[in-house]
């Protein structure tokens, strides 16, 4: 299972717009490397990262081989109401996690 | 007196015949920059998000450093001006390299609800090169911006 570090602010006012930092663990293999003995590594990438706020998706992106091993992805969304933000990967070799956070609007 | 007839006329000519070089160099240079500066790979990749829209250059701001001593993780940051209101916001962001393997980087789709059109990650460069962002607005409308990288150690290259 993959390590999943996500920072979502605690509690904020109604309207406030607010930023969420994603790190999770993950090679994300390219395919275009080979072992010493010339065989190619096959790609094993994140294709895939949403977030959803009780359930509606804010934010979705597609990740190419281009992307960093441990991807980060820092976005910012509305704080509508309290609830839940969750935070989805999926990727190759049926890889998927899922991390969320509860947050207050007041 | 026949040289003196002779000279201002030769004189002449070869100043049209400079002249009319500088053209054809001006117009060559015109032409063939475009199609220079970004590879055919990542002219096909725009064009699938694109199609035959325009792409104007502005409203988009590219972060990279300028200076990159280690290709394997860039930070990259796309700002993107826009009131992000249900009627006037940013759709997608896409951004794109002229030298790696592939030229798609990351593809972001965002709408009223992000608030504020700013997204930041950490990409890969296989090579010194320009990397251009594109930002597609929900009036439809394409704006872009690029970046020039110097890569010192290039991304993709190392044994694992």
């Amino acid at each position: 299972m993959a390590s999943a570090l996500i920072r979502v602010p605690e509690r904020a006012r109604r309207g406030e717009v607010v930023e969420i930092r994603a790190l999770i663990g993950h090679p994300m293999e390219t395919g275009y490397r080979r072992t010493q003995h010339g065989e190619r590594i096959p790609r094993d990438i994140i294709r895939l990262f949403t977030c959803t706020y009780n359930g509606t998706e804010v934010f979705r992106a597609e990740l190419h081989p281009a992307i960093a091993a441990n991807p980060f992805i820092a976005f910012s969304t509305v704080a509508t109401e309290s609830g839940t933000i969750a935070l989805h990967w999926t990727g190759d070799h049926g890889f998927t996690a899922t991390e969320s956070a509860a947050i207050v609007v007041e | 007196m026949t040289d003196q007839d002779r000279s201002p006329s030769r004189r002449e000519f070869l100043r049209a015949a400079g002249s009319a070089a500088a053209g054809v160099a001006l117009a060559w240079v015109v032409v063939v920059r475009p199609a220079q500066a970004t590879p055919a790979a990542m002219q096909e990749a725009i064009a699938k998000v694109v199609g035959t829209a325009r792409v104007s250059p502005g409203k988009v701001k590219l972060e990279l450093p300028p200076l990159v001593e280690n290709g394997n993780t860039v930070p990259l940051v796309v700002k993107v001006e826009s009131p992000m209101t249900e009627t006037d916001h940013v759709r997608a962001i896409h951004v794109f390299a002229e030298k790696n393997p592939q030229p798609n980087v990351v593809s972001v789709f965002l709408g009223p609800r992000a608030g504020r059109a700013s997204v930041s990650t950490r990409m890969r460069l296989a090579d010194t090169q320009t990397v251009i962002a594109i930002a597609e607005l929900s009036d439809g409308s394409f704006w872009s911006d690029r970046a020039d990288v110097v890569v010192t150690l290039a991304a993709c290259l190392e044994e694992p």
